[in-house]
């Protein structure tokens, strides 16, 4: 289990590699990578606005605190080998990579289930946030309730 | 009560971070958004949606009628958008 909060970039193929080095019980690796779009979502029936660069901005301490959580429950609910999550902060432009969930387990559906949940929770529950730069200036990205809803299909009732 | 702020609501008050002794009858995070919106025109403003701003205390995740406390520390900021 791994949570890194960065700058810097990543490289996914060597953390999938450092990740699964020497551990041959590992029989599959799921893996999320989202990257900064260089378009607003539009709405019905309006032009894409295009996105310049984007700043992220997170609440030190509680960002591990929430991560660290997200990635307990994850492990709690399917058998893992192995999780990692890193998400960047800081100035980041169009094409650049924003966040990783590797989870990597003996089967498939662990692997999988898990790294959709972990994005679906990370999205919702973990404190950072979204500026986006474009002709009109920079505004702050609001949350999606659609975003509300994946999360919530992972409520246990 | 160290308050920080995040996103919008650090640009519109103009502030990340500051310490604050309020009264003693802000006995929730209810009262503390109240009190804070009179402190100033940038507070007003950024406080003028409450629907908008989520509140942690002591770095988790907090309800309108959660304690706060002198040694507590708060944070507002708007709902979520990382990932």
């Amino acid at each position: 289990m791994a949570i890194r909060v960065q700058e810097d970039d990543f490289d996914i193929g060597a953390e999938i590699k450092a990740l699964t080095l020497g551990r041959t019980e590992i029989g599959g690796v799921a893996s999320f990578v989202g990257l900064v779009r260089d378009f607003v979502d539009p709405g019905a029936g309006q032009e894409p606005t295009a996105i310049r660069g984007m700043t992220l901005e997170h609440y030190p301490g509680m960002t591990e605190k929430m991560l660290s959580r997200i990635e307990d429950e994850a492990n709690r609910r399917w058998t893992l080998d192995a999780t990692l999550i890193i998400h960047r902060v800081g100035a980041l432009a169009p094409g650049d990579n924003i966040v990783l969930v590797v989870c990597a387990a003996a089967h498939r559906q662990d692997a999988l289930q898990a790294c959709s949940f972990l994005i679906d929770w990370l999205k919702t529950q973990a404190p950072f946030w979204k500026s986006e730069s474009t002709a009109a200036g920079e505004q702050w990205v609001k949350a999606k309730e659609s975003d509300d809803a994946l999360a919530a299909r992972w409520q246990k009732t | 009560m160290k308050l920080l702020y995040f996103a919008w609501l650090r640009t519109r008050i103009g502030r990340a971070e500051e310490e604050v002794d309020p009264p003693t009858d802000v006995a929730n995070v209810e009262d503390l958004l109240r009190w804070l919106q009179g402190r100033g025109a940038g507070y007003a403003e950024a406080l003028a949606r409450p629907d908008l701003v989520r509140v942690a205390v002591n770095q988790e995740f907090a309800a309108r009628d959660t304690p706060v406390a002198r040694d507590d520390e708060v944070a507002l900021f708007p709902p979520v958008t990382g990932g």
